[in-house]
C-alpha cells in the first residue's frame, strides 16, 4: 500500500541545510496497523507528512497504492489526499464553525457530492464511531475523545486507502487514548491500513508492528507480541 | 459553478468569515459604498443641472445666431466710419440665396409700447414677428394660437401675449382670447397666450407679439428690419454660418471686411457648447472621483480579506489536507470579496438613489429650481455595478493568491 524506498529530506535552514530523513525503506501492505515512533527531532512527523502528500521529499522513490508519486502539482495532491488519504490529527483540526456532521461531510464536498448524500453517509460513519446523537454539536461542544471521533470519522468518509493518524491521543486523556485506539484498531479489523505516527510506548503496543526512528534512520521495525490472539477476533 | 454558488456551505463560510470581523468588515463597506455613493450623488446632481439647463435654454434651438447692425468704425468706400446700419428684408433675401445650410432666417423688429385693457395699463416691449419665430424659439403656448401667416398676409391687428401681460392686464379668471387690448392706442385682439420663456428679450415685465407686417405698418418701418435669428440645418457649422452672413452683410451694406463692430451677433450655439462643455468636464470629475474612491474602498476589501485569510490559515490547510484544490480555496474567497463589494455597491446605490430623491424634494421645486429631475441612468449604474463586481473580483484574487500560496503543511502547523 505504502512503499518508500531510499528516502531523503532535508530542510533549508538559514545557509545550511536540516537533514531529516537519511534514506528511508519502508513497506507497509494493506490491512497493516503500523505505527512510528521517535522521539521529537526524529523525522517521524516529516516522514507522515511525506506519506501524507503534504509536503515533498527530495530524492528516493515513494509509491502510493502502487502509484509512483513524482512531480505533484497541489491540485493532483489534493485529489490523491481526498482519494487514498485519511488524516487523524493530534489538535483534531476540526473547523470550528461547523457542526460535528458538517466536518465528517466536508471531504465528501470536496469530492462534489451533493448536500443530502454526503450527510446521509456523514452521519453513517458518526454512528460507526459511536457518536451520532452528537451529529448536530459544533466541535466546541463536544469533549476531546468526542472531537477526534469525529476526526477519524471525517478520515474515514471518502473510504481511503490509509488513515494517517499523526499523535492522535496527544491531547488525550488515558481512559480515552484507550478508547480512541479501541476505535482505530476496529476499524483496521475491518480492514483498513492505519498508520499511526506517536511518541508513547503504550499507544505503540496497541498497533500491530512498530517502526522505530531516531535521527531519520529506522533503528528497528518488528511485529507486536500480543497477549491476546488478534486472530480471534477475524 | 452554478452548483457552487447556491450551495449552502459556501454562502455558510462567507458568513462565518464575516461574522469573524464583523467591524472590521462594516467600516470597509462603508468605503465602498461611500464610493459609489457619491458616484451616484454627483452624477445625479450633475445630471439636474443639464437637465436645467435644458429647461432654460430648451425654447430655442441650439444652432441659432442672433445678428443686429450697429455702426461702423472703420471708413470705407467714401463713407466715414461711425454710419449707422440697419437691415433691410433684402439682406434677408440675400442671405437665403447666398449661404447654404440654412433652417430658418426669422426677421423681427422691436418697440416699446404703452398697453391698455380698460383701467389697467403698462409699458411692454412689442415684437412684430412671423410665425417662423415658433420653430426658433418654441413658444409654450397656454390659450390660443400664435401668429400664422394669414395674419401675415392680411396685416391682421392681433396679438400674442405673454402670461405675465395677462396677469398685468386681466382680472383673475378672465378669458383673455378674443378681447381686445389697445397698444399706442390702436386695438388689437388677443390670439394667444404662452407661458414665459426662460430667457426673455426685450421688454422688462413681458412681450407682446404682433404680425410683422403689422408691425412694420403700423410703426412705419418700412423695409426695416430690427434683428434676425438664424438657424442651421443639423451638420452645419453654426459659427461658420454666423462668419459667413456677417461677412455678405458687410458687402451688402458697403462696410470695411475687418470692420468688427458693424454687425453684432449672439451665437446661441457656442454660449450652449461652453456650458455643455462645463457640464461635460463635471461629469468627467464625477466619474473620476467616484472610480478613484470606488476603487480605494475595493482595495480595503482586499484587504479585510487578507487578514481574514491569514486568521484562516489554519482552516485552510485543513480543508486542503481534506482535498480541497486550490481553484476550490481560491473561488471562495473570490467570491466573498465580490459579495462584499456587490453588497456595498448596492447600499450605495440605494442611499445614492434616496439623497437624490431629498435633493429633488428640497431643491428642485417651485419657480426657480436649482436643479431639475437630478437622475442617473440605469446603464450609468449597471457600469458602475459592473466595475463593482470585476473589481471585487480583480482584488479578491490577491487575498485568495496568498491563502493557497501557504503550503498546507504549513497552514496546519499554525496555531
Amino acid at each position: 500500500m505504502i512503499k518508500i524506498e531510499k528516502l531523503h529530506k532535508s530542510y533549508p535552514i538559514g545557509k545550511g541545510s536540516l537533514h531529516v530523513l537519511k534514506g528511508l525503506d519502508l513497506h507497509i501492505k494493506e490491512g497493516e496497523f503500523v505505527s512510528i515512533m521517535g522521539s521529537s527531532g526524529s523525522g517521524k512527523s516529516t516522514l507522515l507528512n511525506i506519506v501524507g502528500l503534504l509536503d515533498n521529499h527530495d530524492t528516493g522513490n515513494y509509491y502510493l497504492n502502487g502509484q509512483l508519486i513524482e512531480n505533484l502539482d497541489e491540485k493532483k495532491a489534493a485529489i490523491l489526499r481526498n482519494k487514498f488519504l485519511g488524516f487523524v490529527f493530534q489538535s483534531f483540526n476540526l473547523i470550528n464553525y461547523k457542526s460535528a456532521l458538517e466536518n465528517v461531510a466536508l471531504p465528501l464536498y470536496y469530492q462534489g457530492i451533493g448536500r443530502k448524500e454526503r450527510n446521509k453517509i456523514a452521519l453513517q460513519y458518526l454512528d460507526k464511531v459511536g457518536i451520532k446523537d452528537r451529529a448536530e454539536h459544533l466541535p466546541s461542544e463536544l469533549s476531546g475523545g468526542e472531537k477526534q471521533r469525529v476526526a477519524i470519522a471525517r478520515a474515514l468518509v471518502t473510504n481511503p486507502k490509509v488513515v494517517l493518524a499523526d499523535e492522535p491521543t496527544g491531547a488525550l486523556d488515558s481512559a480515552t487514548t484507550h478508547s480512541v485506539m479501541e476505535l482505530l484498531k476496529e476499524i483496521n479489523r475491518e480492514g483498513m491500513t492505519v498508520f499511526v505516527i506517536t511518541h508513547e510506548e503504550d499507544v505503540a503496543a496497541e498497533t500491530d508492528r512498530i517502526v522505530r526512528l531516531k535521527d531519520g534512520i529506522i533503528i528497528s521495525d518488528e511485529k507486536v507480541q500480543k497477549k491476546s490472539n488478534r486472530k480471534s477476533y477475524v | 459553478m452554478i452548483k457552487f454558488l447556491f450551495d449552502t456551505d459556501t454562502w455558510q463560510e462567507i458568513y462565518s468569515s464575516i461574522r469573524k470581523n464583523k467591524t472590521r468588515t462594516a467600516i470597509t463597506i462603508i468605503g465602498v459604498m461611500w464610493g459609489i455613493f457619491l458616484l451616484v450623488v454627483l452624477l445625479g446632481a450633475a445630471k439636474g443641472v443639464e437637465n436645467n439647463f435644458n429647461r432654460l435654454f430648451g425654447d430655442f434651438a441650439t444652432n441659432s445666431v442672433f445678428v443686429w447692425a450697429q455702426q461702423t468704425s472703420k471708413p470705407f468706400k467714401g463713407f466715414q466710419e461711425g454710419k449707422s446700419l440697419t437691415l433691410k428684408m433684402s439682406d434677408l433675401e440675400s442671405i437665403k440665396k447666398e449661404i447654404p445650410g440654412l433652417e430658418f432666417v426669422v426677421p423681427r423688429l422691436q418697440d416699446q409700447a404703452l398697453a391698455v385693457n380698460d383701467f389697467k395699463s403698462g409699458r411692454f416691449g412689442v415684437f412684430g414677428d412671423y410665425p417662423e419665430l415658433d420653430e426658433v424659439q418654441k413658444m409654450d403656448m397656454v390659450y390660443g394660437r400664435f401668429i400664422n401667416h394669414n395674419d401675415i398676409i392680411e396685416k391682421k391687428k392681433v396679438c400674442v401675449i405673454e402670461e405675465e401681460i395677462y396677469k398685468q392686464l386681466f382680472d383673475k379668471d378672465v378669458q383673455p382670447i378674443g378681447t381686445y387690448i389697445k397698444i399706442n392706442n390702436i386695438n388689437y385682439k388677443v390670439i394667444g397666450m404662452y407661458k414665459k420663456g426662460q430667457i426673455g428679450s426685450g421688454g422688462p415685465q413681458g412681450n407682446i407679439h404682433i404680425p410683422f407686417t403689422t408691425f412694420q405698418q403700423v410703426y412705419n418701418r418700412g423695409e426695416d428690419v430690427g434683428w434676425m435669428m438664424i438657424t442651421g440645418k443639423p451638420g452645419f457649422d453654426i459659427t461658420q454660418i454666423e462668419a459667413d452672413v456677417k461677412l455678405l452683410l458687410k458687402n451688402l451694406h458697403k462696410v470695411h471686411p475687418e470692420d468688427d463692430r458693424a454687425f453684432g451677433s449672439f451665437n446661441l450655439g457656442k454660449e450652449i457648447a461652453k456650458v455643455t462643455g462645463f457640464l461635460t468636464g463635471m461629469q468627467f470629475l464625477t466619474w473620476f472621483v467616484g472610480i478613484a474612491t470606488l476603487i480605494a474602498g475595493v482595495f480595503a476589501i482586499g484587504n479585510i480579506l487578507l487578514i481574514t485569510v491569514k486568521e484562516r490559515t489554519k482552516e485552510i490547510g485543513i480543508r486542503r489536507a481534506l482535498g480541497a484544490k486550490p481553484w476550490e480555496i481560491k473561488r471562495q474567497i473570490i467570491l466573498e470579496s465580490v459579495f462584499l463589494t456587490s453588497i456595498a455597491g448596492s447600499l450605495g446605490i440605494i442611499s445614492g438613489g434616496i439623497v437624490l430623491m431629498i435633493i429633488d424634494v428640497t431643491l428642485g421645486k417651485g419657480d426657480e429650481p436649482a436643479l431639475t429631475n437630478p437622475t442617473v441612468d440605469i446603464p450609468v449604474i449597471l457600469i458602475a455595478a459592473a466595475t463593482l463586481v470585476i473589481l471585487g473580483t480583480l482584488i479578491g484574487l490577491i487575498p485568495a493568491h496568498t491563502a493557497v500560496s501557504i503550503r498546507p503543511i504549513e497552514a496546519l502547523r499554525e496555531e
